[in-house]
Formats: structure tokens, C-alpha cells, sequence
């Protein structure tokens, strides 16, 4: 990491403790966001500079208290004073030197609420705890930067006005609760994992704060396994980005991939973390999904996929989630354990559900399983729709070749 | 905070019901009312009479209009509502979930907007 990039990451982290602890109380997550725009923006310029400073959150701070008096000073008149007076009493009375109550979960709790709407949770997390602007996050989930803003100043409205209380759900509700902020964490992982080629450095730095969302909520709530997992997926996959291309930028799959390429360090991590949440004997997505992530990275370095372990663990994620896409996985495994015609006939079976006709993978494995049954000429017509189904390039040249190992011969 | 909890239902359904499930839906709202009561929190509570009983005015360029039936025809219709004050949302949501409405048609959770401040 660069020092520039420590320095952003030190201003982003305080900035995240600080915007939660002065909404903490006021439930207004904007006015605590307006009251350290300017500090902030002033930590982004200055601390890659002139280096982090001892005290980041007191920096912040006493840099917010003077733009809050400059700005009392200046101009503000009325209902506008009487609001920047209050966050100035607010930034006076905020504990400094490290001592400042962390109150980061509470704020992830309270943008994930099922009152918030499912499409700004992610992005809301991202500019509340994260401090992002909404024209990076928009660009990051593929929307017009108009209707971000729109979609954030709505969330935070609601979060104020709705009185959705910054707080850590009651234990009955903790486990539902939890999982929608672990899957707003995860979408913002997932959305910068689509440009895999790395091209985009925001989406990148965004793949990375995804992870540092996921270890914050796994350090904080260690007694909840499916944050366990969630972490542990992501560092499996995190630690593989570098073998997913050649050098040529070429994809190259997970049954190809060098594990001399992997990163060790982040897999053993993801190891003892599964290993942890198992402990607790309370199954759930995440863990499956880093189970799975499991099974293949020791297959690919022993040479050989225990293809029983994936399937049935393909079986149970199907049985919890209900998912089509864990469906098309199972059937994938079923042709490792009983031949490509059972992985076929269970691919046949889930043909009816819209989501997946317009879905890449699903076809991509249709034309391999039908290749494998020697049925070339459907195989050939399924790889075109998977290749008119991708966008990137490097995919679609792998399907490419695919396709024509099945062509006419 | 102070919460409306509006109660959305089709009132064919309750007008459906045997004299015996009527009256058990009935006890079902006392008992409700009795525990916002004893929590604390109540701040007042009424059943409405049928939507086709309602008569809506409206002004229009200085003129009244006054229009037969509610301002838009739905099959669920506001049967009544609860005001309560509570903390936050979430124990709005829970007080809302135990209302017999939320079990019936459903219950729309507002906020009531604070004028004492303007």
C-alpha cells in the first residue's frame, strides 16, 4: 500500500467514526456528513501530503469545529444557525484522543434497515461509513450520478425523519438484520469484482473497502458465524485476483489457475475463519459459499476436486437459498459425481426460470455439458448466447475458444 | 417519536365473519389497546366507519367540492388507526407487528411530523 493510499484510508476510517457518532443520537446522518464535509475534504488533500497525523479523529475535529465557526461567522442567519450551533456544540463535546465510542455497527445497522430501500443500502454504507462521493458510488453500481444523489438524500431523510434508531437489532431480530448488512457489504464487493480486469481504480479501492467493512463487522459481532463466512469468502476470492487473468490479460478459470499466483496469506486467513464459524454449528450462506471456495482451492492444489464435497455442498446452499444460480452450480457438480447426461437433465429442469436465460454462466454451462454429452451443434448454439451475453472481453474470447473446440470438424 | 399506525383492511372480510370470530377479532383489539395502554404509549385510537360512508372536500380555485366516498377507491380501506410514542422505529415496527391488523390486511407505520419546532 502506498502512503497516499494509508493516508486516504486513515481519513476514511475517521471520518466513518466520527459521521457515526454524531448521528449516533440526532439520527441525522446529513447533518453529521455536512458538518465534516470540509474537514474531510481538507484530511483527502493534506494527509497524503504531510502524512497522518497522530490523532486522526482529533484532527478532524478541531478542523470541523473552525469550519463550523467560519461558517456560523460568515453567513448563516436563523434556522441555519441555530443548526450549524447545534453541531457545533456536538463536534465541542466529542470525545478526542482515541476515546471516542465506536459507533460504525450501529450506523451499518441503521443503512441496511429493512425500512431503507434494498437499492441504497449498499451505497449508503459506502458514502456514511466510507465517506465516498455518490458520483463514485453511482459509477460503481452503474447508475446515473442524478439518481444516486437522489436515492442517498432519500435514504438519509428517512433514516431521520422515519426515527430509525442507530442501534444493534435486539437478539431475536439480530440474525435477519445482520444478514441484510452482510449483504449490502457483499453487493459492494461483488459490484467491484465485475470489473475484474482491475481497469477501474475506484472499483478496485472499492473491492478493498468491502473487505475492511466486512472485517469491521466481523470483529465487532465475532459470536455471529455468518459474518465469519462472509469475510472468509471474500478473502478467498480476494487472495485469487491475481491468477484470474494471464498475462495477456486472458480470463483464465479456477480449474486453470496457478496457485503459486495465489495470495497464501489472505487463504489461511479464510481458512482459520470458516474453521471458527463452523465452531459455532449455525449453517448459512456465507459459510457454503466460503466452503465452496474451500474445496476448490485445496483441489486445485492437491490436483484433485472432492467434485462429492462441492456437490452436496451446492445441495444445501440450493436448499437455503432457493437460488436458480446455486441450482446451475448444483447441476455443474452433479455432472462431476454422476456424469454430464444427470448434470444436463438437472440443468433441463431449471430452464423455466427467467433469470437465468439472460445469464451467461447458465449457458456457458449448458454448452459444456452438452459438449460433453457429444452433442456439439447445440453446444456450439449455447456458447454463441453465453458469448452475446458477456460484455467483457476477456470472457468472452475465453468462451470463444470454447466454442470452437465444439465447431464443425 | 410519535407513529400513526394505520390500519389497512378489506372490510368484506371482517363483515364475512361468524358472530363468534367476530367477537374474538374484536377481543383481539381490546386486548391490543389494553397493552399500548399499560406500556404507556398510547396517545389515542378509533375505529373508522366504512370508506363509503366518507365525504371529501376539496378546494379548487376558490370553489369547495364536496365528492361522495373516499379520495381514492381501494379494496383495502383505512379501518382505524393508533397513535402511539415510542423510541424509535423499530419498536414502532414491533407494536405495529402485534397489532391483530397487521394479521388481517396490513398496517402502514408513520411518522408523525413534528411541528414543534416551526
Amino acid at each position: 500500500m502506498t502512503p497516499a493510499t494509508a493516508a486516504e484510508q486513515a481519513a476514511r476510517r475517521s471520518y466513518g467514526r466520527l459521521v457515526a457518532y454524531l448521528s449516533a443520537r440526532s439520527r441525522d446522518v446529513a447533518g453529521a456528513q455536512d458538518a465534516l464535509a470540509d474537514a474531510f475534504e481538507a484530511a483527502l488533500t493534506r494527509w497524503p501530503r504531510d502524512g497522518i497525523p497522530a490523532n486522526p479523529d482529533a484532527w478532524l475535529l478541531t478542523v470541523a469545529r473552525r469550519k463550523t465557526l467560519d461558517a456560523l461567522r460568515e453567513r448563516r442567519r436563523g434556522e441555519e444557525a441555530a443548526a450549524w450551533l447545534e453541531w457545533l456544540a456536538a463536534l465541542e463535546t466529542a470525545p478526542e484522543a482515541h476515546a471516542l465510542p465506536d459507533r460504525r455497527l450501529e450506523l451499518m445497522f441503521a443503512c441496511a434497515h429493512p425500512a431503507i430501500d434494498a437499492a441504497a443500502r449498499a451505497p449508503l454504507m459506502l458514502q456514511a461509513v466510507l465517506g465516498f462521493d455518490a458520483a463514485t458510488i453511482a459509477a460503481a453500481f452503474l447508475v446515473a450520478p442524478a439518481t444516486m444523489s437522489q436515492r442517498l438524500v432519500r435514504a438519509k431523510a428517512k433514516i431521520r425523519q422515519a426515527g430509525i434508531g442507530l442501534q444493534v437489532p435486539a437478539r431475536s431480530e439480530l440474525a435477519e438484520r445482520l444478514g441484510a448488512v452482510l449483504s449490502a457489504i457483499y453487493a459492494v464487493y461483488a459490484d467491484a469484482w465485475t470489473d475484474a480486469a482491475g481497469t477501474d481504480p475506484r472499483r478496485r479501492n472499492l473491492a478493498e473497502e468491502a473487505i475492511w467493512l466486512a472485517r469491521l463487522v466481523a470483529s465487532l459481532l465475532p459470536q455471529e458465524p455468518e459474518a465469519l463466512g462472509l469475510l472468509a469468502q471474500m478473502l478467498y476470492s480476494h487472495a485469487r485476483r491475481a491468477a484470474r487473468r494471464d498475462a495477456d490479460g486472458v480470463y483464465v478459470p479456477l480449474t486453470e489457475q496457478d496457485p503459486a499466483l495465489w495470495e497464501g496469506r489472505l487463504i489461511a486467513e479464510a481458512e482459520g475463519l470458516l474453521h471458527l464459524a463452523s465452531s459455532h454449528h449455525r449453517i448459512g450462506r456465507y459459510q457454503l459459499e466460503a466452503a465452496l471456495q474451500s474445496a476448490h482451492v485445496h483441489g486445485r492444489r492437491s490436483g484433485s476436486v472432492d467434485w462429492q464435497a462441492v456437490e452436496n455442498l451446492y445441495a444445501a446452499l440450493c436448499e437455503l437459498t432457493g437460488s436458480p444460480v446455486a441450482a446451475l452450480n448444483h447441476a455443474v457438480a452433479l455432472s462431476r459425481t454422476a456424469g454430464a447426461e444427470a448434470g444436463l437433465a438437472r440443468l433441463d429442469a431449471l430452464a423455466a426460470h427467467a433469470q437465468l436465460d439472460d445469464y451467461q454462466p447458465y449457458w456457458a454451462a449448458r454448452a459444456e455439458l452438452l459438449g460433453q454429452c457429444g452433442c456439439l451443434v447445440e453446444a456450439g448454439t449455447a456458447c454463441e448466447r453465453a458469448i452475446s451475453l458477456e460484455s467483457d472481453e476477456a470472457v468472452r474470447a475465453f468462451l470463444r475458444r470454447r466454442a470452437a473446440a465444439w465447431g464443425p470438424q | 417519536m410519535e407513529y400513526m399506525l394505520l390500519i389497512h383492511a378489506d372490510p368484506a372480510g371482517f363483515a364475512a365473519l361468524s358472530e363468534a370470530d367476530a367477537a374474538a377479532a374484536m377481543a383481539a383489539y381490546t386486548a391490543y389497546t389494553e397493552a399500548l395502554v399499560k406500556a404507556g404509549i398510547n396517545r389515542g385510537s378509533n375505529r373508522l366507519q366504512p370508506a363509503d360512508m366518507s365525504t371529501t372536500v376539496r378546494v379548487r380555485g376558490g370553489k369547495t367540492e364536496v365528492l361522495d366516498g373516499p379520495f381514492i377507491e381501494t379494496r383495502e380501506q383505512l379501518g382505524g388507526y393508533f397513535l402511539i410514542d415510542v423510541p424509535d422505529l423499530d419498536a414502532a415496527l414491533s407494536w405495529a407487528a402485534r397489532c391483530p391488523g397487521a394479521s388481517h390486511g396490513s398496517v402502514e407505520v408513520r411518522p408523525i411530523w413534528d411541528m414543534s419546532g416551526q
